[in-house]
């Protein structure tokens, strides 16, 4: 077995070739959603349930499509709209909906460490869409698989993460990831949105966005949520964009051929300019969305693998 | 007259700082005599041959929570007070942080005649500082004291006002009352669930600097040098408060300190994946912090271990890590976790039970926590060595909460004694 695992909770878990064996057959599957039919038949039969206790568009859309792709029955349930409202505890919504025999759970908890802790009460297999500040391991998957199609490899390239570091799960699993694919990392952003205990990440930390692009070959923006803005963090949005919006000026630091990514929604006119966001030539961000859904079908083909295998062998 | 003679003990004595083979004397609940090693075996009354094992001073264990009034299916006297004798604990400092808190002398009769009733060691409560632990106005502290108060705090909650604070320090002081008080800065460390640094960052939990302890800590030390109250805090858990402690110490303040038994033997690294038995208040720190305050226990800096026995049940516990409730249940296994300090090599037997008996009886002015002639015949029997297997289902406490289940522990009560009475007996 090339992926053994019996859930995708984080990129902590997972080992440089086993990313390299689900970003291989994701390739697989970006050719095969560019064809005119896109079906294919590695879920079928499965029930795959999304939970999401947080807010999601695009990730809860890519992980649908993903899923109806390969042939599962997708159900969706917004979280927030049922009876955690009742004061139902997740665990005791966990056994309910386990009872319901799914395969697939993909789940969003706004708390660090809540997927975990539900993937310690269902049998089937939990895929993590984000858990508080903790890991978002398919965005960091997607990613990946974008630098590794834009750059022709995924080692020994110099990157740059920038903005909210403190607050972003898709922070940690990147700089999980990339480091543990021999990247350099280079952390920029105001040092009241940079984690403690940074330093030991083993990664390089700038408050200076120009110091920090210099020469690196990928820029990674991250969102600066809304109600972080004001005073809290950052003194104001407008100073934010003067320091670290990223713009054609402060990019010209990096290398001329380095590319420009963005987890999404954006803030235009805030982390990044909107032009740069919409330049084909540096921006890949359309190109993420796109890999979003190619990541999540290799990652619940490779998981259901498992589980059929472990159920054929009970 | 009862007469109870121990034979052919080790003797851990923390007035002396020696261990010695030898034997005890109790006469009507107190001690009355020392036996040196080899004393003939005497006649009259019951005799206990020890064989060689360790006989210290029961704990006195200044910090309890029993969750009466208000959630006794978390923790009641009958449960708390089982789970002390069977942890050698012989005196339960309660804390008036309960629903509603004990803060009138109505409530704190109330609990004194449910622990009189039904708890086998004696209980001491403390009562709340502040009406309703809400940090506005003081309680009746003379007639808490009257009641039989031995100390005044409002546990996690920190009296942020300075002014209330100051007030109910210098009112204090004028009756003698011992404040208790948790140097933890509100502002900083709100919302954390675990201590800033490399394992916070990684788990994304909401975390706080140990420097929340050392700026309380040195608000409060100000406050007692404006005031001269008398003055505990309750947990110092890092490095950086040390220095603090250590000054005002040697400026003449009447200021001790205390640790929790987890902050001694567990690190921020424990928590794992997200292990909310290891959800402490303060969290968790690194191994370095860990190792300074058991330092100061040596040393004598830190003055006192509690459990900092903390019931929660199930419901509290099994939630995201951030949601879940704070505090480990402790009674049981509180000397057995002390045992990994003295077996690590980091602090000796003697001065463990100055830390855990003797000191935390001075400063609550019992004369208890020691093995002086006249004291109470208060007594814990324990093998140190005898190693077991932790396995929470075996607790008596009515909540399971502690960190140490499935941990391989060395050190077993064989016996507790409480006024020269057996309250616990290993089978």
């Amino acid at each position: 077995m090339t992926f053994p695992h019996r859930h995708l909770l984080g990129i902590e878990a997972l080992r440089p070739d086993e990313i390299t064996t689900l970003l291989d057959l994701a390739d697989q599957y970006v050719t095969l959603n560019r064809l005119p039919d896109k079906h294919a038949d590695a879920l079928v039969g499965l029930t795959q349930i999304n939970m999401f206790f947080e807010n999601s568009t695009r990730t809860q859309a890519s992980f649908e499509i993903a899923g109806k792709r390969l042939g599962a029955d997708v159900m969706n349930m917004a979280m927030q709209a049922s009876s955690v409202k009742k004061g139902e505890t997740l665990i005791d919504t966990a056994l309910t909906l386990n009872a319901m025999h799914p395969d697939l759970l993909v789940v969003r908890h706004p708390h660090s460490g809540a997927v975990d802790l539900l993937a310690q009460k269902v049998n089937c297999a939990v895929l993590n869409a984000g858990d508080g500040r903790h890991e978002h391991p398919t965005q960091a998957l997607l990613d990946a698989l974008t630098i590794r199609r834009a750059k022709g490899r995924l080692h020994r390239l110099s990157v740059a993460i920038c903005g909210d570091i403190a607050h972003s799960r898709v922070a940690r699993s990147n700089i999980l990831l990339l480091g543990k694919m021999e990247n350099r990392l280079r952390l920029i952003g105001p040092p009241t949105l940079m984690p403690a205990g940074i330093a030991e990440f083993g990664v390089e930390v700038f408050d200076d966005m120009q110091e920090g692009l210099k020469d690196v070959d990928v820029v990674m923006m991250l969102r600066l949520q809304k109600e972080r803005m004001d005073g809290g963090f950052i003194p104001s949005e407008r100073e934010y964009y003067h320091r670290y919006g990223l713009d054609e000026d402060k990019l010209r630091s990096a290398k001329p051929d380095a590319i420009v990514m963005h987890p999404g929604p954006m803030n235009r006119g805030v982390e990044i300019d909107g032009t740069l966001a919409d330049d084909i030539n540096r921006s890949v961000i359309q190109d993420q969305v796109e890999m979003g859904v190619a990541v999540r079908m290799a990652a619940m083909d490779l998981l259901a693998q498992n589980l059929r295998l472990t159920r054929g062998a009970a | 007259m009862t007469k109870l003679t121990f034979l052919n003990a080790r003797l851990v004595d923390p007035e002396t700082d020696e261990i010695a083979v030898g034997g005890l004397v109790v006469e009507d609940g107190r001690i009355t005599k020392r036996l040196p090693k080899d004393a003939p075996r005497l006649t009259s009354g019951r005799v206990i041959d020890c064989h060689l094992k360790y006989l210290a001073p029961g704990i006195v264990d200044l910090g309890v929570k029993v969750c009466e009034p208000g959630e006794r299916h978390k923790e009641s006297y009958r449960s708390a007070g089982l789970a002390a004798a069977t942890g050698g604990i012989t005196t339960m400092v309660t804390r008036p942080d309960t629903e509603p808190a004990i803060d009138s002398p109505e409530t704190l009769e109330f609990v004194t005649r449910r622990a009189n009733e039904v708890a086998p060691v004696n209980v001491l409560p403390m009562a709340a500082l502040t009406k309703g632990r809400e940090g506005r106005e003081m309680t009746e502290i003379g007639f808490l004291m009257d009641a039989g108060a031995v100390a005044f705090t409002d546990c996690d909650r920190v009296v942020t006002d300075t002014k209330v604070f100051s007030r109910a320090l210098t009112y204090a002081r004028s009756l003698g009352a011992l404040v208790v008080a948790h140097p933890q800065d509100p502002g900083l460390s709100k919302g954390a669930a675990a201590t800033s640094g490399k394992f916070a960052s990684l788990r994304g939990l909401p975390s706080v600097s140990p420097m929340a302890e050392r700026m309380a800590l040195d608000r409060d030390i100000a406050l007692i040098e404006m005031t001269g109250a008398r003055y505990h805090a309750d947990q110092i858990t890092c490095a950086r408060a040390l220095p603090a402690l250590e000054r005002a110490k040697a400026n003449g303040l009447d200021v001790t300190a205390g640790t929790s038994i987890h902050h001694l033997t567990l690190n921020a690294l424990d928590i794992a994946d997200y292990r909310t038995f290891f959800k402490l208040k303060p969290p968790l720190r690194d191994e370095q912090d860990r190792l300074a305050v058991a330092e100061a226990v040596r040393s004598g800096l830190i003055d006192i271990i509690s459990s900092m026995h903390t019931p929660q049940d199930e419901e509290s516990k099994r939630l995201p890590f951030e949601e879940a409730a704070s505090g480990a249940v402790a009674l049981e296994t509180l000397l057995p976790a002390a045992m990994r300090l003295y077996h690590a090599g980091l602090i000796q037997l003697p001065t463990i039970w100055r830390a855990l008996s003797l000191n935390p009886a001075k400063r609550l002015g019992l004369d208890s926590g020691r093995l002086t002639i006249g004291s109470p015949a208060d007594l814990v029997l324990f093998d140190p060595d005898a190693p077991f297997l932790m396995d929470r289902a075996t607790l008596c406490s009515k909540s399971r909460n502690t960190p140490f289940d499935g941990a391989r522990m060395q050190g077993k009560v064989l016996a507790t004694y409480v006024a020269g009475t057996c309250v616990y007996e290993r089978t």
